[in-house]
């Protein structure tokens, strides 16, 4: 009978944790499987075509760089948006929209010149913006957002593309126009001419820039190829739609742009008019509608460019990707290496031309030159990634084997054409893109309509979860094995399914049928305990149902997640995130003492003369308490509304912000110029560290936990200080100016890789010592029963506090031990020998032994965390400790408040509104921190802290910018369990205590939560997963935002980024939140053995 | 129950509403160039100004001021001297708060504070009319006992729809819509109107329906 308790609890807290984390699990495989059919992850290959491949027959290589090519230049006229509708020609149309019949110049050169020029509707892959399709047309692969390269950091276009392949020939590329392809083409161009593109209503800054350089530049003789990318017809779509007058009148400038370049034009030249993509009926574009992929293209020469007039044998609708094997052996360059489009046969004599100085590829060749390079490609590719299909793969290289044979046969025989080869040779081009699209370039719907509906189920079952807690938690509650069982047996039973009708197995989905079969056997089961419960208890079965109606909807604690949710799926509030968040939490904040006061509760109930007696129920509270604890909440709600101000100072700002000045704070101290100013930010962020450290060791202080010497009080005496020096030493030490003191410039380059990582060791070291024993109780015996308590000397622990004796009874907890004793012996023990007596033990600390641990973990993680910041970041994270603990204050005042009301009084249940706060605190802190979702914003710098050489890996970088952009998800979510612990901490001597126990009403704090472990279980379930709800709620409204929306103009700049930062936020935080869990239950190992340990003592 | 109050109540809303009506239409007629959304801060004082007087007059005509305990003209004069600090240091103390919830601070402080002062006299100086320059009476009031009479309850109701308004009327701001009423604090100020007529009607109607539930202990 002794040893089941214990055994029990702990049964209780694997259960605990094994909840947890299948919670957070069917969370990842929803995540797991939307992201997967939505993001389209392709890896860029790095290597580069050269002139002297071999992709000729022959014996020798031929460097066919040298060899004439058949154009000497090239003119680019890139007309973003450009639909195919705009660009025909209908002469029987009388009444034309604005933006029909406004480009007869493109009709009229083809029919007057048919073997000169040609004009096809143009193909572009999703997702159909601007910079995805200008890097899916120079290097003629399928880009996909997320292109997984080596350049996380930059927007410069890595891969093998026809810009880079011009200037290795020696080509001179002139451009003009939407300065996005400068970032792309940092430093490639002999001339660039950048327009500002990001300002959607300007119409014409961009095409008038390009206007005014445009003659000039083709009738001088400084290029080779000339690249002009106008914006206006794209902006006038965004800003009016195709269907306003507008559009008519960029249209007709755009006719006589075209008109004036084809009279410039020399005989060695080539011109292509093309769009980049098309535009839906609003004007909007980014999905795969025909109305978005189909642009045109226009091809004109002065010289023949065409066999012929157009046959029935031309394509009728070119592919994007075809444009740059084309251009490439039109101009003579090598076709970039991750090219999988196919040369555009019409522009390819059939027979090869007997030498002569428009000499060329013939048709057959091109192809092979083409299928050679596309083949070359899929090698290199699928020996690095392993997503192509390896039946297709296998099937593509078989067939291209047998061509090849097939034509080196061929070309030993010495024929020159072979209309069925070169038929083949397309076949088989068409079908390796078609396989990579197939792979990188669609959405796949079903998978996102799953996800979507896993990550709403898993929210539904966190809500049923944390509204059934107490029952999940007592005896009978539903077990997690046989849900567990379940789903690996359909998980096993869909792979076998697939490998049956497939041939291959897909884990997602695998996942997905494990993860929803487990929930609703979870759900059914937890549905029958309730009700069994129920039935037990007469009707307390909690209503959840309840809580759904429109009634409760409105309650600020539910509105204000609803109104952040719904502020997901616009683009604008998106972008304004930051402030929006900060506005929420400012709004909720201020509800909770108008709520009270709406109550009643916030004053005390005599202060109000006018006020008849006998309305409230008898208070339980004096009036003077009550006037303390409100004014604690009053001031709380002061620091916290100041900090929240005060943290709008350390945003950064999108690009899509315009009038926007980041933060001063956000860049790091070695590039401050003004020494002034240098001085006056190095000293206020050390002045937030050293504040930092003071109010955590404060803070234990008072409450007596630092008087023991276990490793926790070790931690907090010494590491923590420790590690505050060194973090300050390596900020005096990175902002020192590279120049100067020359002869000390060593020792700063040993400094600069000594200082951080001796942090990194200390900040191991003493989470490792929190977690190896984190009691910090100190037992002060006070008849001097046990030997082992007396043997500490009591000067000794005078000092270690350091504060007055007096000061020190006052704060320091005593405890009933046989109080404690009673309760954990149930009564066994002979009760009579000390019954009366006082108690025999002063335990110092013992009131906050959960929390103290705790939150020095949080405050060491802090300080860990500020250590991959820039520096002006220490008074950012100074404001979220002070934002912590108002909230927390806050909370703890509430509850005391509301325990007026005697309603509140059952178990330790935290309310809705701290968990909103608190995780909406969390957001606004990631923006506070100078993190935006956005993923040129990411601080790549904290890669290199304690690393400046750089890394071999890719894990160490990838977990320290994960850890800076997340850090005040960690810290919130480590954080959280202190918000059942805090009402405790907080509690007033004498209410609660006074009410429950008979004695002397002294204050159990914390111990509580150890009288009752039912009870501390099944609140700490709620309080987790209440949180991961409201988590849960906001990765499943960007979810929606990013599946809805995902024709939306903006989708690539912000939802899909959103959704990304939302979901890798959800996972850190959850992780986070279960290393809080655990610790939690660790102390309350910890506690337990104390215990075990202290009471054979005490009653020897 | 309270059929007297409530006919007395709903024609003082009329009055407001019919004066905060003209205060727009009057001066778009006689004001050359006068618009809400152009002329903004212009109309927020001009609604400002009616509304206070509207309310001062109505209210004392009405007698729903709370009698004053002395009758000499030096404690009337002290009451009117604190009426108007309070309504000044409320103006300071929605300006702080409208600042706090991320208005700019100093770019358009005379626009803030505009809007600090129509939210004053939509709010502050109805607390002052109805209950006099006695904080502790407005901390009472707004809570779910401290109702002592009808006008109390329809303070409660209007002033929390003003606020509401207010708050909503803060949503549009970030969108990228460009409209004129986006500007701030024009949708902000908006907003607060609007909260406030629905006041004036909800008022009235909330209180007819449920007065048969109503009772006020001690007057």
């Amino acid at each position: 009978m002794k040893d089941e308790k214990p055994t029990a609890t702990r049964m209780k807290k694997l259960w605990l944790l094994s909840l947890l984390t299948w919670m957070c699990a069917l969370y990842f495989v929803g995540i797991y499987m939307f992201v997967g059919g939505f993001l389209l992850v392709r890896l860029e290959v790095s290597r580069t075509s050269t002139c002297g491949d071999v992709l000729q027959p022959g014996e020798e290589p031929v460097d066919f760089c040298r060899a004439q090519p058949r154009f000497r230049k090239v003119v680019l006229l890139i007309i973003d948006a450009l639909k195919i509708d705009f660009a025909r020609f209908d002469p029987n149309n009388t009444e034309p929209r604005p933006y029909e019949n406004k480009l007869p110049v493109l009709e009229e050169t083809v029919t007057s010149r048919p073997s000169h020029s040609r004009l096809y509707p143009f193909r572009a892959d999703p997702p159909t913006t601007t910079m995805q399709r200008i890097k899916g047309f120079t290097t003629g692969s399928l880009p996909t957002f997320v292109d997984v390269g080596n350049n996380f950091a930059s927007s410069a276009i890595l891969e093998d593309n026809l810009i880079h392949q011009f200037g290795q020939v020696g080509k001179r590329v002139v451009f003009m126009g939407d300065d996005t392809w400068e970032n792309l083409f940092p430093k490639k161009f002999h001339r660039s001419l950048p327009f500002p593109s990001f300002n959607v209503k300007d119409l014409h800054t961009v095409d008038n820039g390009i206007l005014q350089h445009l003659y000039t530049t083709i009738v001088g003789d400084d290029w080779d190829v000339l690249v002009a990318h106008f914006l206006g017809v794209d902006h006038c779509g965004h800003r009016f739609g195709p269907d306003h007058p507008a559009m008519a009148d960029k249209l007709a400038q755009m006719d006589g742009v075209i008109r004036s370049v084809i009279d410039r034009l020399q005989n060695d030249t080539l011109l292509v008019v093309m769009g980049d993509h098309g535009m839906t009926d609003t004007g909007d574009h980014g999905g795969e509608s025909q109305k978005e992929t189909d642009a045109a293209i226009f091809l004109y020469s002065p010289s023949p460019l065409f066999p012929g007039p157009p046959s029935k044998s031309e394509p009728h609708v070119v592919p994007q990707t075809d444009l740059v094997p084309t251009l490439a052996l039109l101009l003579g360059v090598p076709i970039p290496y991750s090219s999988v489009g196919q040369v555009l046969l019409p522009l390819f004599p059939p027979h090869r031309q007997t030498g002569g100085a428009v000499g060329g590829f013939s048709q057959l060749e091109a192809l092979w030159i083409n299928a050679k390079q596309v083949n070359r490609f899929l090698e290199t590719y699928s020996s690095m990634a392993k997503d192509i299909p390896p039946e297709s793969l296998s099937q593509l290289k078989g067939e291209f084997s047998r061509l090849s044979a097939e034509y080196l046969a061929m070309v030993r025989e010495g024929h020159t054409s072979s209309p069925k080869l070169a038929a083949s040779l397309q076949a088989y081009l068409s079908s390796v893109r078609d396989t990579c699209r197939a792979t990188w370039a669609q959405f796949n719907p079903l998978k996102m309509a799953a996800g979507l509906a896993l990550v709403a189920f898993a929210c539904l079952t966190c809500f049923i979860l944390s509204e059934l807690s107490l029952v999940l938690m007592s005896e009978n509650g539903p077990g997690l094995k046989a849900p567990l069982v379940v789903a690996f047996a359909v998980g096993v039973c869909a792979a076998a399914g697939q490998l049956l009708i497939q041939g291959y197995i897909e884990v997602a989905w695998c996942l997905a049928a494990a993860a929803l079969s487990s929930e609703l056997l979870f759900l059914w089961r937890a549905h029958q305990s309730r009700t069994t419960v129920s039935a037990k208890n007469g009707s307390k079965a909690p209503k959840f149902v309840t809580l759904l109606s429109p009634h409760h909807l409105l309650v600020p604690s539910l509105l204000v997640p609803l109104l952040r949710c719904a502020s997901l799926l616009s683009d604008s509030y998106v972008i304004a995130e930051g402030r929006v968040v900060t506005f929420l939490v400012f709004s909720l904040a201020l509800c909770i003492p108008i709520h009270l006061n709406w109550d009643g509760l916030l004053l005390p109930p005599s202060h109000d003369p006018l006020k008849p007696a006998g309305l409230l129920p008898a208070a339980a509270l004096s009036p003077s308490t009550v006037r303390k604890e409100s004014s604690t909440l009053l001031a709380c709600l002061g620091l916290l509304i100041g900090s929240l101000y005060l943290s709008l100072c350390f945003h950064g700002c999108r690009e899509e912000q315009g009038s926007c000045h980041p933060s001063p704070f956000l860049s790091p101290l070695s590039r401050l110029q003004d020494a002034q100013l240098k001085n006056l930010h190095y000293i206020l962020s050390v002045c937030s560290l050293g504040l930092w450290t003071y109010l955590l060791k404060r803070c234990l202080r008072h409450y007596g936990n630092l008087n023991s010497s276990g490793g926790t009080v070790f931690t907090a005496c010494f590491i923590l200080p420790l590690l505050s020096v060194c973090l300050g030493l390596h900020w005096a030490v990175s902002a020192t100016p590279e120049d100067s003191f020359r002869n000390l410039a060593e020792l700063i380059s040993l400094a600069q890789l000594a200082l951080p990582r001796t942090a990194f060791f200390l900040l191991g070291l003493g989470l490792f010592l929190i977690w190896l024993d984190p009691l910090t109780v100190f037992i002060k015996t006070r008849t001097a029963t046990t030997a082992r308590s007396s043997s500490l000397p009591p000067p000794r622990y005078r000092a270690s506090t350091g504060i007055s004796p007096q000061a020190e009874l006052h704060h320091l907890i005593p405890q009933i031990y046989q109080r404690m004793r009673r309760s954990l012996d149930d009564g066994e023990l002979s009760g009579g020998t000390e019954l009366g007596s006082k108690p025999a033990v002063e335990a110092y600390g013992l009131g906050t032994v959960y929390s103290a641990p705790l939150l020095l973990f949080c405050g060491l993680l802090g300080i860990g965390l500020l250590l991959l910041h820039p520096e002006g970041m220490a008074l950012s994270f100074l404001l979220l400790l002070f934002e912590m603990g108002a909230l927390l204050h806050i909370h703890a005042s509430s509850t005391t408040l509301s325990s007026l009301r005697g309603t509140n009084s059952s178990g330790f249940i935290v309310p809705w509104t701290p968990v909103v706060l608190w995780s909406l605190a969390a957001t606004q802190f990631f923006h506070a921190t100078g993190h935006l979702p956005t993923f040129p914003s990411i601080q790549w710098g904290a890669a290199f802290v304690g690393f400046p050489d750089g890394h071999t890996g890719t894990m160490l970088p990838a977990s320290l910018v994960t850890l800076n952009t997340f850090a005040s998800h960690i810290l919130f979510a480590v954080g959280c369990p202190l918000l059942l612990f805090w009402p405790l901490v907080c509690e007033v001597r004498g209410i609660r205590g006074g009410k429950a126990c008979g004695e002397e009403g002294d204050a159990v704090m914390e111990m509580r939560l150890r009288e009752n472990p039912h009870q501390f279980s099944s609140a700490l379930l709620q309080l987790s997963t209440r949180y991961l709800f409201i988590l849960g709620v906001q990765v499943f409204a960007s979810v929606c935002a990013a599946a809805i929306l995902r024709r939306h103009l903006m989708v690539w700049k912000v939802f899909a980024p959103k959704l990304m930062f939302e979901a890798s936020g959800f996972l850190v935080s959850s992780v986070s939140l279960l290393i809080g869990v655990t610790l939690v239950m660790r102390v309350d190992v910890a506690v337990s053995r104390w215990f075990k340990r202290l009471i054979p003592d005490a009653s020897r | 129950m309270w059929d007297h109050e409530i006919r007395a109540m709903a024609s003082t809303h009329c009055i407001l509403a019919a004066s905060v009506f003209m205060a727009t239409v009057l001066p778009a007629v006689l004001v050359p160039g006068f618009s809400v959304y152009g002329t903004h801060l212009l109309w927020i004082y001009c609604v400002s100004g009616t509304v206070v007087a509207v309310s001062v007059a109505v209210f004392w005509l009405l007698g729903i001021t709370p009698p004053t305990k002395k009758h000499t003209v030096g404690y009337k004069l002290s009451r009117l001297f604190r009426s108007c600090l309070y309504f000044l240091l409320s103006c300071i103390f929605f300006h702080t708060v409208v600042v706090l919830y991320g208005a700019p601070l100093i770019d358009s402080a005379l626009e803030t504070f505009s809007f600090a002062v129509l939210l004053t006299s939509l709010t502050t100086l109805r607390c002052l009319c109805v209950l006099g320059p006695n904080v502790q009476a407005w901390i009472r009031v707004f809570s779910r006992h401290g109702a002592m009479s009808v006008w109390d309850t329809c303070l409660q109701i209007t002033v929390a729809c003003t606020l509401v308004g207010a708050w909503i009327g803060a949503f549009p701001l970030p969108l990228d819509w460009d409209r004129p009423w986006q500007v701030w604090p024009v949708s902000c100020s908006l907003g607060a109107m609007i909260g406030f007529l629905t006041g004036l009607v909800a008022a009235p109607a909330w209180i007819h329906y449920h007065r048969k539930q109503l009772t006020y202990k001690c007057k």
